[in-house]
């Protein structure tokens, strides 16, 4: 299986390469990528360089043109696929179905992957991309199990890459609008989620208060562990009941289970997190291919399993959608 | 009145209602209002079409014959097996259907004419006119986009037909987790169909007792109500050509009085914002989204 890992800079790409990933992710620092975050990101030169240092090392690079164009600016998206070829990338992931017809158009040899944004989970929906638009590979959205995926690569010629770390959407990806309810910016509006301008943190009777969009999205202790004011992290009330309603505040890993999906012909597994910088690329770029390697050596991934702890994202780990009890 | 008419068209009913509460309101639907089109079919969870398939074919017959155009609508999120065969067999005829997922592009003749749902991701003409040459005739357009990129949208794609979400509480979310079951201590697949007893959705409350959200099993909805009370001539330059309804408990005919008289310009969009208010809808009015702002802002009309 093929390890994917994100690049959010030149340096995070170094980093994930040299500690042992086949592929990297990366994306053109604009909106047309689904981390439009300051101060991460390529330029076209510097998606240029990567492409030949990754390349002299074995290594892909795989350019993320992920978010949906805007009414009357698809242009600025053509120019990222455009750009993403000149580049020599090795493949560009990509979600509205304006730029997939573009990419396929005017960039016929272009590889084209699915991105998670199109949240295709169906044989119908894969299906249809391939036919419509040559798609390779379809990025799963993270609302199927283990098994529920074995059965869809079996009906499916698509190559499928699954994620197996990091932060976990819990909707269909691609399909919410929770933070532009709130705040009027989302991942597909705006290429974030839950933006760093809607948040702030009060101190009230002694109680820190998270709020995104002036809601309450948790109320803490001074010096509990509180996460960044994810939306669909919060914790809420229904029926007098206060709790973490849509997810707790978990990450994904899926260690556990890349035996099972290597098993069910996934052809590549995904780690998230271009904006956690080249520590954590390396870290985990590292554990994950000590445990693919064992794999491909008829060992078992449990040596490797527990080196991630305290690396997640509010310091717990899930196995998710992946567990057919999540749902 | 400038233009043709803006038609009324009834959104598919979005919550698990019972089959007598379903019998009574289409038949309400059929024989009381003056709306054109009604979108009828198990959108949110396959789990539930088995309850409710049988009395949306009696209101599908029903409507018919009180001169309503019926529109299938097909699940957005297909779970299992048996919801993809269903969305394969919506998706088959050369009937009018409205697409809500793009696995049913797979089985639909090319140009067999369909409506796109508010659930499928279209944010820019390209990404219409991809489907439009598949035979899409009409968009009713994501529920994040505001009126001047809906115009902007429509001015790219002449010939396509827009369709504004202009009443209810707005689909924000779809998840492969059920929110009902997972309130209750249950999984989705011993669900037990709990959803049936919040008509318009479960209201989901910020800790400090703030109305935020509302759950309708595998759905997020918010707990404001979308009104789209905008001048209508604002609406007509942005290419609106009909309003969607979506299905609430409280007088929905007296919201359907109110939208076919705000069409009309008989009713100022104040008073359309009032009369709304009269028909008991399950919250607060909002309309952010169509201004560009957060969906949750409530901007009345100047």
């Amino acid at each position: 299986m093929e390890l994917v890992c994100p690049a959010g800079s030149p340096s995070m790409l170094h980093a994930a390469i040299e500690a042992g990933a086949d592929s990297v992710y990366c994306g053109l620092r604009d909106e047309t990528n689904a981390r439009n975050f300051p101060g991460l990101n390529f330029s076209p030169a510097e998606l240029k360089a990567a492409v030949v240092w990754a390349h002299d090392r074995g290594a892909k690079v795989l350019v993320a043109i992920n978010t949906f164009a805007r009414a009357g600016e698809i242009d600025t998206w053509r120019a990222s696929v455009d750009s993403a070829a000149a580049a020599g990338a090795d493949a560009v992931i990509v979600a509205d179905l304006g730029v997939l017809a573009y990419a396929h158009a005017e960039h016929p040899d272009l590889r084209l992957h699915l991105s998670v944004q199109a949240a295709a989970g169906a044989p119908e929906a894969i299906g249809f991309y391939a036919q419509a638009y040559g798609v390779k590979r379809v990025v799963l959205p993270r609302v199927l199990s283990a098994p529920e995926i074995a059965a869809l690569v079996r009906e499916t010629d698509v190559e499928v890459e699954a994620f197996v770390y990091g932060g976990l959407c819990v909707m269909a990806e691609g399909r919410c609008a929770l933070s532009s309810y709130a705040t009027g910016r989302s991942p597909n509006l705006s290429g974030v989620c839950s933006p760093p301008e809607a948040v702030s943190l009060e101190e009230t009777n002694g109680l820190l208060t998270p709020r995104l969009g002036g809601f309450m999205i948790d109320q803490v202790a001074p010096g509990a562990a509180a996460g960044y004011p994810t939306l669909c992290k919060g914790r809420f009330e229904a029926e007098g009941t206060a709790s973490h309603l849509f997810e707790d505040p978990t990450s994904l890993n899926a260690m556990t289970l890349l035996a099972e999906l290597r098993t069910a012909g996934v052809r590549a597994v995904k780690i998230e997190g271009r904006q956690r910088g080249k520590a954590y690329v390396a870290r985990v770029a590292a554990a994950f291919r000590a445990a693919l390697d064992a794999l491909d050596r008829g060992e078992t991934t449990a040596p490797y399993e527990a080196r991630l702890t305290g690396l997640a994202e509010g310091g717990r780990e899930t196995a998710g959608a992946y567990r057919k009890t999540w749902r | 009145m400038t233009g043709a008419p803006i038609e009324i068209a009834l959104g598919p009913l979005l919550f698990n209602w019972s089959a007598e509460r379903i019998a009574d309101f289409y038949a309400a639907i059929a024989d009381e209002t003056e709306v054109e089109r009604v979108y009828l079919g198990e959108v949110v969870c396959g789990k539930r079409e088995p309850f409710i398939s049988g009395p949306l074919a009696e209101a599908a017959e029903r409507l018919t014959r009180a001169g309503k155009t019926v529109v299938w609508s097909t699940l957005a999120l297909p779970a299992t097996p048996r919801d993809r065969r269903g969305i394969a067999q919506m998706a088959a005829g050369e009937t009018l259907v409205e697409i809500n997922d793009v696995s049913a592009l797979a089985h639909r003749s090319v140009g067999a004419p369909f409506v796109a749902g508010p659930l499928l991701n279209i944010y820019n003409e390209a990404a219409a006119r991809e489907l439009i040459g598949r035979g899409c005739v009409r968009l009713c357009p994501n529920v994040e986009l505001s009126l001047p990129t809906i115009g902007r949208l429509a001015q790219a794609c002449p010939g396509l037909e827009i369709e504004l979400f202009a009443y209810g509480r707005l689909p924000l979310a779809l998840s492969g987790r059920c929110y009902h079951a997972r309130v209750r201590g249950l999984h989705k697949d011993s669900c037990q169909l709990v959803c049936d007893r919040d008509p318009d959705g479960l209201t989901v409350r910020t800790l400090e007792g703030q109305d935020f959200l509302a759950v309708n099993g595998v759905q997020t909805l918010s707990h404001g109500v979308q009104v789209a009370d905008l001048p209508i001539a604002q609406l007509r330059t942005a290419g609106i050509g009909a309003l969607r309804l979506s299905p609430h408990t409280g007088d929905m005919r007296k919201v359907i009085t109110a939208f076919r008289d705000f069409s009309q310009e008989r009713l100022s969009p104040q008073d359309l914002a009032a009369k709304v208010r009269e028909a008991g809808p399950p919250g607060p009015l909002v309309n952010g989204y169509l201004h560009g702002r957060a969906g949750v802002d409530w901007a009345p009309a100047a």
